[in-house]
């Protein structure tokens, strides 16, 4: 179950470094744009080895003189066709750098670390960190780096995690527990721990987090890998027309020049979406590392754009992970100021945030004397009498919950007087917690704590409703105080009195139905349910199960976080169909600029279909294959942005982005066309 | 146009769509076994042929045992039917002695009918017996369109079932498409033709002699039975050569309204079968619309072409009217062209006219009809089966855009689904253009176009389009009959057919083994307007993308070099 400290919730972000900023990454992306021609890497992009192939094929046919094409045009077409790989390798680039740039300051904290390495013997031997292997035990003293990704088997020590999540303030990690994983490259600033290593060299977290950014490496996503067979596809369909065009041509006792042939297959072939695919996954997944989330693939990102259920953990993702007092109600016959001196003192030394909320409530509304902590016996909570309080001046003040203070003070819930009792009630159904107070064994009254409701979750939820997702609040409360804070938050669904098993059985039960289910927990005992999840998000200070289990590390430890994941996961999918659709729409305006020009020679009465009334054949041809280049330069800020996913029903996101990005997709370039070939005209380049 | 004209459209429009609904429900209850009023008198007959065949209709099979023993039905009756074509001179009923036909011809002749095309490089009265056309022909007209129901129901099952292994028995799926879907259908359009006047005869070909004197031979025989099947069945083969230009064929306004009518009155039904499939008929109407605006489209484009006044007679002192050369004299020039528009549409193949003849745009509707993969109606469960890729490939195509992994009635699409979807994307292309430009490129097959420039192209073009696409139908001039045309068609059609056939299986077996998530806010809305307009621009933008070159080159150069 999560239970995190309050000021985790509201972590302030590190501002962006100024060297993921573009102005700063265009240079090196540049230079990468130009290695990356080598056609081993571009390999991964089908669609464009063949812009690649072809653009060399042209290079080679400039040297060949043809009569129907001037050298002139032939070389223009040749360097369009570089242009148009290279435009996809920057984007690309670009995408990568401001993913590397961040992971290699953290990388940069690696490079020549040592790690003492605990040898058969149980002397400790000191080796370079790249050495360590799974299991291995090492042992890190304050001031040191921990050298990798692990889990503690002995010691307690503050770590400094501010590389990896980018909060100064020192952590506590021990072994056992809900505490007990440790991240490499993060310092310990006090004692000493024995770490066993939980990763290979390569398999850390913080290589995963590099994986997924650097193009060669990437393992493309499912959906991806169905887009690249799609394109692949239809690339092959355009290759088909444009070879058989020839024969066609020759039928007609004509002749169709190569170049132009050439052109036509580059600019029919889904090369926009084809070139920027690989930069809106890594953009994608970019985004996800800003947000300080670690996805140990881009598969799961992806399925986070699928979910159907979110289950969340009522403490700390819907409520502030604690209750606090909000009322106070005296038994019959005690005044208020008995109450408020048996409340507060009785909550004097108790540090939870329960306890510290009861005596700043009280201090607000009843100003009174304190005796100082000195004098007073604390006694703390625990698990037999679950109850807390102080001994003072010989009385015994205690405070509990309903069952617990009534069993000590020998009573049965029938002996309670009916007004508290009732207000007792009331409170339960409120989602409160009632607390009773007394002071040697005489009643005094309840303690309303509540659960408080984070702002503007509620409105998060609704999006999500529109977006389709239900929200399934998981909480061990009875079902009457689930059912009232779920009222509150807005859920759709609540899981009370949860246990580890009930909620695997849960998960298990809306997979059956077909649903896609995302969850987020940080105990051992949330293990089987992460790995059985879809979405499965663990917590950073959560245990080493847990982040196993999970396909998806926050950093931040902030369950909220889970929205933003999905909200990803969509942009990431929208984006790329987005521009597949634009690109496949933006084949009819090319087939209008090309066809007529192409079959000028022979038929010069399909000269009619050059609606756009372009200057002539070449500038047409040469209009078509710029448009087609440029194109991918335009559309690269919002490949790397991602398309918006409003909050708004499938098929209202639909209609809107068929018309922007399909109907657009058809207009745009006959624009864009006629505008390159007054261009050209004006300049003399045809 | 007529008053008359537009009565037998609204007439066609009536005979199909009011009926549709409810045969649609009869197939979704025959296909799964289930009690029909027709089950008293056939269910005897079926459970008769299991306990011939040794079939258990329980025992269901897996996608790959379906395929195999689909592939081995037709392997058995494209033999069976060779050998028939090949021998019929030893054979019975062939009271004009007529000779086996040539081998390349019957090679293309047995894989035209066992494909559903019904491409013929021949005239039926000129070159096949009695038995040949009955044993032989007719019993591939049935059997090949209850494949493509089987192929159809099967695709069906998987998208409707889930977490399943199995689709089905394909023997217990031919058995009841041929029992209870096609020959009730038949039995009832062959004796209201034979009312109207078509024979149905045994007997020699009746010698006449002619009021000038002149002896003509009169060819008869079982004709209305074939007629049936060839309309319902999508096949389109002509029991004479000139199909349903024959008077014999088609002797009065009636039965050319109801062969027309009866060409997609099968496919517009299935359509609502698999809305009964998949429990939604809402799936069913958006698919209905869409094949509809489609259809509407290219009828009215047609239409327009043949009744624009010819350019070059504008300066003339005559009275125009659309011209009739080719068209069905009898019956009007409308008529006509809403039977090549119906024929192409569906992969039918039947002719009341002579495409060759029609004009240059009303050609290139009938091309694109069949180019965008005979989805509109199309033939006997293929068409149906073709449209749900297109519908799957559009939903792949924009589903992405609503911010989840494409989905289709709560079936993810995944890269499986799209490989096997590619695959058939490639069918046209590979069948028309490659197929097309090999022809297009010796001197020998070249020769078999008749017309010069422009047109010859669409001759050729049209000849390997409705190869492909197993229509069936062609622009006489050309001539099909060498053995290299035989082979080649022949190689279109079986690409055509397996083609899809292969992975649509396939695909349906994927299908079947998917969970199937619950359909709700969230999922990609497969029906309604926007969906209608997105699948109806999917499909001519994928057609349209792959053959305008192609058809600039034939009929729209020519329909431009006309000056119109």
């Amino acid at each position: 179950m999560m239970n995190m400290p309050a000021t985790k919730a509201a972590v302030v972000k590190a501002p962006e470094q100024p060297k993921t900023a573009i102005s700063a990454l265009w240079r090196p992306a540049l230079v990468q744009a130009f290695v990356k021609l080598d056609p081993r890497q571009l390999q991964r992009a089908p669609v464009m080895l063949v812009v690649e192939l072809t653009a060399i094929l042209t290079t080679v046919l400039c040297f060949i003189p043809d009569n129907a094409v001037p050298t002139f045009v032939a070389a223009q077409i040749a360097l369009w066709l570089w242009f148009t790989v290279l435009f996809a390798n920057f984007a690309e680039a670009l995408a990568e750098g401001r993913g590397k740039a961040r992971a290699d300051s953290l990388k940069a904290g690696s490079e020549g670390l040592s790690a003492r390495r605990k040898t058969a013997n149980g002397s400790f031997q000191v080796v370079p960190a790249t050495s360590l292997r799974k299991g291995d035990v090492v042992r890190v003293a304050a001031g040191e780096m921990i050298p990798g990704d692990g889990e503690v088997i002995e010691g307690i020590a503050a770590v400094n995690e501010a590389a990896i999540t980018g909060e100064s303030a020192p952590v506590i990690r021990e072994s056992g527990g809900d505490r007990s994983a440790v991240t490499g490259n993060t310092r310990l600033v006090s004692d000493w721990l024995l770490v066993r290593i939980t990763a290979h060299p390569g398999e850390s977290t913080l290589d995963r987090m590099i994986a997924l950014v650097e193009g060669a490496k990437r393992q493309k996503t499912p959906n991806e890998v169905a887009l690249d067979i799609l394109l692949i596809g239809l690339t092959l369909i355009f290759l088909l027309v444009v070879v058989t065009l020839q024969p066609f041509a020759h039928f007609a006792n004509g002749s169709l020049p190569l170049v132009f042939l050439v052109a036509l297959l580059v600019t029919l072939i889904p090369t926009t979406i084809g070139g920027l695919l690989s930069a809106i996954g890594i953009a994608g997944m970019d985004r996800l590392v800003r947000l300080n989330v670690i996805a140990k693939s881009g598969r799961a990102v992806e399925a986070a754009g699928d979910v159907h259920v979110l289950l969340l953990d009522k403490t700390g993702t819907i409520t502030f992970g604690n209750r606090r007092c909000s009322a106070i109600y005296a038994a019959p016959g005690v005044t208020a100021k008995e109450l408020a001196e048996g409340a507060l003192f009785a909550s004097l030394a108790d540090d939870t945030a329960e306890g510290k909320s009861i005596v700043e409530y009280l201090r607000g509304l009843h100003p009174q004397p304190e005796p100082s902590a000195e004098v007073l016996t604390a006694v703390p909570f625990s698990a037999e009498t679950r109850l807390s309080g102080v001994d003072y001046q010989g009385r015994v003040y205690r405070k509990g919950a309903v069952d617990s203070l009534l069993t000590f003070v020998g009573l049965k819930r029938a002996d309670l007087a009916a007004p508290l009792s009732r207000e007792i009630d009331k409170i339960a159904q409120s989602g409160g917690t009632p607390l009773l107070v007394c002071v040697d064994g005489k009643l005094l009254g309840v303690i309303h704590l509540k659960d408080v409701v984070k702002p503007g979750i509620r409105e998060r939820f609704a999006e999500l409703r529109k977006l389709g997702i239900r929200t399934v609040m998981v909480t061990g409360d009875n079902p009457l105080t689930a059912a009232a804070i779920a009222a509150e938050a807005g859920v759709d669904d609540v899981l009370a009195e949860a246990t580890p098993e009930k909620k695997l059985a849960r998960i298990r039960h809306e997979q059956n139905d077909g649903r896609l289910v995302a969850m987020c927990g940080d105990g051992a005992n949330d293990a089987p349910a992460l790995a059985q999840a879809d979405v499965g998000m663990a917590m950073n200070d959560g245990t080493q199960a847990a982040r196993e289990a999970a396909n998806m590390v926050d950093l931040d430890s902030d369950p909220t976080k889970l929205l933003d994941v999905v909200q990803i996961g969509k942009e990431l999918l929208v984006t790329r169909g987005a521009l597949t659709t634009f690109s496949i729409a933006n084949d009819v305006a090319k087939y209008f600029a090309i066809l007529p020009a192409l079959f000028a020679s022979i038929y010069p009465q399909l000269g009619v279909l050059n609606i756009m009334h372009l200057s002539s054949p070449q500038s047409a041809i040469l209009s078509a294959i710029v448009f087609n280049a440029l194109i991918i330069v335009v559309l690269i800020p919002l490949a790397l942005r991602g398309v918006r996913v409003q909050a708004v029903s499938a098929a209202a996101l639909l209609r809107r982005n068929l018309l922007i990005y399909g109907l657009g997709g058809i207009l745009v370039p006959f624009v864009g066309i006629k505008a390159i070939d007054m261009l050209l005209t004006a300049l003399h380049l045809v | 146009m007529h008053s008359y004209d537009y009565w037998l459209i609204l007439a066609f429009f009536a005979v199909v769509l009011i009926p549709a609904p409810f045969l649609g429900r009869f197939y979704y209850k025959v296909m799964e076994g289930q009690r029909t009023w027709l089950s008293p008198i056939l269910g005897p007959v079926e459970r008769g042929c299991y306990r011939v065949a040794g079939v258990d209709p329980q025992a269901e099979q897996s996608w790959q045992k379906y395929t195999l023993a689909l592939l081995a039905f037709n392997l058995a009756g494209f033999l069976l039917l060779f050998a028939i074509l090949l021998f019929q001179d030893y054979l019975p009923l062939n009271p004009q002695n007529l000779p086996g036909q040539e081998w390349t011809q019957a090679f293309n002749t047995a894989v035209s009918f066992m494909t559903n095309t019904n491409w013929q490089s021949y005239s039926g009265e000129a070159t096949l017996s009695y038995l040949s056309q009955m044993v032989g022909l007719t019993v591939q007209n049935f059997v090949s369109a209850a494949t493509g129901l089987a192929v159809l129901v099967a695709l069906c099952r998987g998208i409707g079932r889930k977490s399943t292994k199995t689709l089905g028995n394909f023997w217990v799926d031919m058995t009841r498409a041929t029992l209870y879907g096609l020959l009730p259908l038949c039995l009832l359009l062959a004796l209201f033709l034979v009312w109207q006047g078509v024979p149905q005869t045994f007997a020699h070909y009746v010698n006449a002699v002619t009021m000038q004197g002149v002896d003509q031979v009169i060819p008869l025989g079982p004709a209305a039975s074939q007629i049936a099947i060839k309309q319902l069945g999508t096949n389109g083969g002509g029991f004479f050569g000139v199909n349903s230009a024959h008077p014999f064929e088609n002797p009065t306004a009636w039965s050319n309204l109801f062969e027309v009518a009866s060409i997609i009155l099968i496919p517009v039904a299935l359509v609502f079968t698999f809305g009964h499939y998949v429990k939604d008929l809402r799936q069913s109407r958006a698919i209905i619309a869409c094949m509809l605006a489609l259809f509407l489209i290219g009828g009215a484009t047609s239409l327009w072409a043949e009744y624009q006044p010819n350019p070059t007679l504008t300066n003339v002192a005559v009275e125009q009217t659309a011209p009739l050369e080719g068209k069905e004299a009898r019956f009007g020039t409308t008529a006509t062209v809403l039977w090549s528009v119906t024929t192409t549409a569906a992969s039918n193949g039947s002719v009341n006219g002579m495409h060759d003849s029609l004009n240059p745009l009303s050609g290139m509707v009938a091309m694109i009809n069949m180019m965008v993969g005979e989805v509109i109606f199309g033939g006997v469960g293929a068409g149906l089966y073709g449209m749900l890729l297109n519908v799957l490939i559009a939903v792949f195509l924009a589903g992405l855009m609503i911010g989840r992994t494409p989905e289709y009635l709560g079936k993810k699409l995944q890269a499986r689904e799209v490989q096997l979807l590619v695959v058939t994307l490639l069918v046209m292309p590979v069948g028309v253009l490659v197929l097309g430009a090999i022809a297009a490129s010796l001197p020998g097959p070249v020769a078999a176009v008749s017309n010069p420039g422009a047109h010859g192209f669409s001759q050729l073009l049209y000849a390997y389009t409705s190869a492909s696409a197993n229509n069936g139908s062609a622009f006489a001039g050309f001539g099909a009959n060498t053995a290299f045309h035989n082979l080649m068609l022949g190689l279109g059609m079986l690409i055509g057919r397996f083609g899809y056939i292969l992975p649509v299986l396939a695909l349906a077996g994927s299908l079947a083994m998917k969970k199937t998530a619950p359909i709700g806010q969230n999922s990609f809305p497969t029906h309604g307007p926007l969906f209608v307009t997105l699948l109806t621009v999917t499909i001519l933008l994928v057609g349209g993308l792959t053959f305008l070159p192609t058809l600039a080159l034939g009929p729209i150069a020519e329909h431009l070099s006309l000056g119109f």
